[in-house]
C-alpha cells in the first residue's frame, strides 16, 4: 500500500496485576490503520478487545509498546460505548453537544452543528426528549452523533450494537455505514459478530483467545454501498466461514 | 404524600381546621389556665401583637440569619471535604474515625461549650448551625460522587476532559439529586442548631423569645414562637423541594407529553 498510515501501533501488550504475576490480556499487538478505513476487530469475549480500544482511547497506558498517531500524538477521539453512556440530565441536544462545549465552542455555533448531525442520524423531533424516554437504538444514535460531532480524527466503536436486539441492530449497521459514507472517518470498531464485521468493515482483524493476539487479517472486498443482502452472496459466506474458522 | 395534598387541597385544609377546632374546645371546656394550654385565639392576638411591635420580626430575622450563615457555611465545608474524601481513600481511613465520632456527640451536649468560647452572639448559633448541617451534607456528598458511573469517566476522558470540566460537566450533575437529598435532611436540622443555641445563651433570636415567654409563664407567646420555627422549617425545605424541581426535571416521569 503507497497510502500513508494514519495510526500505527507497535507491539503492545497489556498486563492487568492479579496475585499470580498480572494477566496478560493482550499480546504483541502490531497493526496500520490507513485514513479513512473502516477496520474491525473480531474476537470471543476475554480477547482483550475492549483493552485495546481503551489502550488506543488513551483511557489506559499499554504495558509496552506504542500507539503512533501520524499527525500529531494526541489525536481528537470520538467513542461509542457497549451502552449508549448518555448523560441523563441532559436532553438529546445537549448530550450531542458535549464534545463541542467541552472544546469552548460558542452556543450559537455549537446548536447549529448539532442539528446537522441530528439530522444526519435521523432524531429529527426528539432534540429536546431525555435518554430515559429513548429506545435503545435511539440511544445509540445519540451516542454515535455525540462521537462524530467533534469532526475526530479517530472513531472507536466499542461493541456499539451489542446491547440492541437483532432486528434493530441490523437497521443500524445499515446506518452506520451511511452515516460512515457521508463523514469519511477513520473507525477502528471491535466485535463479536461476524455478520457485523463483515458488512461494515474494509478489513477484519481476528483475535485469539486470551492473550489477544492477531491471527488474521483480511481484506473485506464487497462492493460498497453494501445493502442488507450483500450476507446473502456467496462471496459474503465465503468470507463469514473463513473468519468462523479462524476463531475455532 | 404531597401528590394526595395537591389533588385534593380542601382535603388538608379540612384537617387542618378541624385541629384547629379541636385545640379551641379543649382550651375552653377543659379549663385548664391560659399558661398551661392558651386557646389558637390568644395564640393568635399574641402573634399579632409581637408581629406590630416589631419584635417578632426582629428575632425571627435574627434567628433566620443565623440559619443562613450556618447552613452556607455547613453545606460549603461538608461538600468541600465531602468531595476530598470521596476521591480518596486514604484520607477517608484517616479522618472517618474524627468525623464519626463527631456524630456520636449530641450537639446539645456540646452547644454550651461553643456559646463558652464563641461567646452568645450570633456566631456560636451559625457554628452550632453549621455543625448540624454539615454531617448529612457530608456523607450524601461521599455517596454522590461516588455514584458516578465509570463508564461516564471514560466518555469525559476520551474527548480529553479537564478536571474542572469533569467536576461542573459531570460530578456535580450526576451527584445532585443525592446532594438535594442531604440538603433537605440539613435545612430542618439547621432550624434545630440555631434553636438549640439560643436556648443554651442569646440575648435575641427565636430561642430567646421562646425562653423569656417560657419565664414570663406567657404561654401563648411560647406558641408563637414555635409556630414561626415550623414555618422556618417548612420555608427551607419548600426551597430545597423548589431546587430540585428545578434542576432534577430529567428525573420525573413526564407524563404531560
Amino acid at each position: 500500500m503507497t497510502i500513508k498510515p494514519i495510526l500505527t501501533v507497535k507491539n503492545i501488550s497489556a498486563v492487568f496485576p492479579d496475585d499470580n504475576g498480572g494477566l496478560l490480556a493482550l499480546d504483541d499487538i502490531s497493526f496500520e490503520v490507513r485514513p479513512q478505513e473502516f477496520i474491525c476487530f473480531l474476537g470471543p469475549s476475554g480477547s482483550g478487545k475492549t483493552t485495546l480500544l481503551r489502550i488506543l482511547a488513551g483511557l489506559l497506558p499499554p504495558t509496552t509498546g506504542q500507539v503512533n498517531f501520524i499527525r500529531n500524538q494526541h489525536p481528537e477521539i470520538g467513542m461509542v460505548f457497549q451502552q449508549s453512556n448518555l448523560m441523563p440530565w441532559r436532553s438529546v441536544m445537549d448530550n450531542i453537544k458535549l464534545p463541542l462545549e467541552l472544546e469552548g465552542m460558542g452556543d450559537a455555533k455549537a446548536r447549529i452543528k448539532t442539528r446537522e448531525m441530528i439530522d444526519l442520524v435521523g432524531l429529527n423531533g426528539f432534540e429536546n426528549s431525555w435518554p430515559r424516554e429513548l429506545s435503545g437504538g435511539m440511544a445509540q444514535r445519540v451516542a454515535i452523533a455525540r462521537a462524530l460531532i467533534h469532526d475526530p480524527d479517530l472513531l472507536l466503536l466499542d461493541e456499539p450494537f451489542a446491547s440492541l436486539d437483532a432486528l434493530t441492530r441490523e437497521r443500524m449497521w445499515t446506518e452506520l455505514s451511511r452515516i460512515w459514507q457521508a463523514r469519511q472517518k477513520t473507525v477502528i470498531m471491535v466485535t463479536h459478530s461476524i455478520n457485523e464485521s463483515l458488512f461494515l468493515a474494509d478489513r477484519v482483524l481476528v483475535l485469539t483467545q486470551r492473550p489477544g493476539k492477531i491471527k488474521l487479517d483480511v481484506e473485506v472486498d464487497l462492493p460498497r454501498p453494501r445493502k442488507d443482502d450483500i450476507r446473502y452472496t456467496p462471496h459474503f459466506g465465503k468470507l463469514a466461514r473463513k473468519l468462523r474458522e479462524t476463531i475455532e | 404524600m404531597t401528590k394526595i395534598f395537591n389533588r385534593i387541597p380542601w382535603l388538608g385544609l379540612f384537617s387542618l381546621m378541624a385541629g384547629l377546632l379541636a385545640w379551641e374546645l379543649t382550651a375552653r371546656l377543659s379549663g385548664l389556665p391560659r399558661f398551661i394550654l392558651p386557646a389558637p385565639g390568644d395564640v393568635w392576638r399574641s402573634f399579632i401583637k409581637a408581629l406590630t411591635t416589631g419584635t417578632l420580626l426582629y428575632h425571627t430575622a435574627i434567628t433566620l440569619t443565623e440559619i443562613v450563615l450556618g447552613m452556607l457555611a455547613g453545606v460549603t465545608f461538608a461538600t468541600v471535604v465531602g468531595y476530598s474524601l470521596a476521591k480518596s481513600r486514604t484520607l477517608e481511613k484517616v479522618l472517618a474515625p474524627y468525623l464519626v465520632a463527631s456524630q456520636a456527640i449530641p450537639i446539645v451536649a456540646i452547644a454550651p461549650l461553643l456559646v463558652i468560647w464563641l461567646g452568645d452572639g450570633i456566631l456560636s448559633k451559625v457554628i452550632i448551625c453549621a455543625l448540624i448541617v454539615f454531617f448529612p451534607v457530608l456523607v450524601n456528598t461521599i455517596v454522590g460522587v461516588r455514584a458516578v458511573p465509570t463508564a461516564l469517566y471514560d466518555l469525559m476522558n476520551s474527548v480529553r476532559a479537564t478536571r474542572w470540566q469533569i467536576l461542573f460537566k459531570l460530578e456535580l450533575p450526576a451527584s445532585l439529586p443525592i446532594l438535594l437529598g442531604g440538603l433537605r435532611v440539613g435545612a430542618t436540622l439547621s432550624v434545630i442548631g440555631a434553636i438549640v443555641g439560643e436556648l443554651v445563651d442569646a440575648q435575641e433570636g427565636l430561642g430567646y423569645l421562646l425562653q423569656l415567654g417560657d419565664f414570663q409563664y406567657d404561654t401563648s407567646m411560647v406558641y408563637v414562637a414555635v409556630f414561626v420555627l415550623i414555618f422556618l422549617a417548612l420555608g427551607l425545605y419548600g426551597i430545597v423541594t423548589l431546587l430540585e424541581k428545578r434542576f432534577l426535571k430529567w428525573q420525573t416521569v413526564s407524563s404531560s407529553r
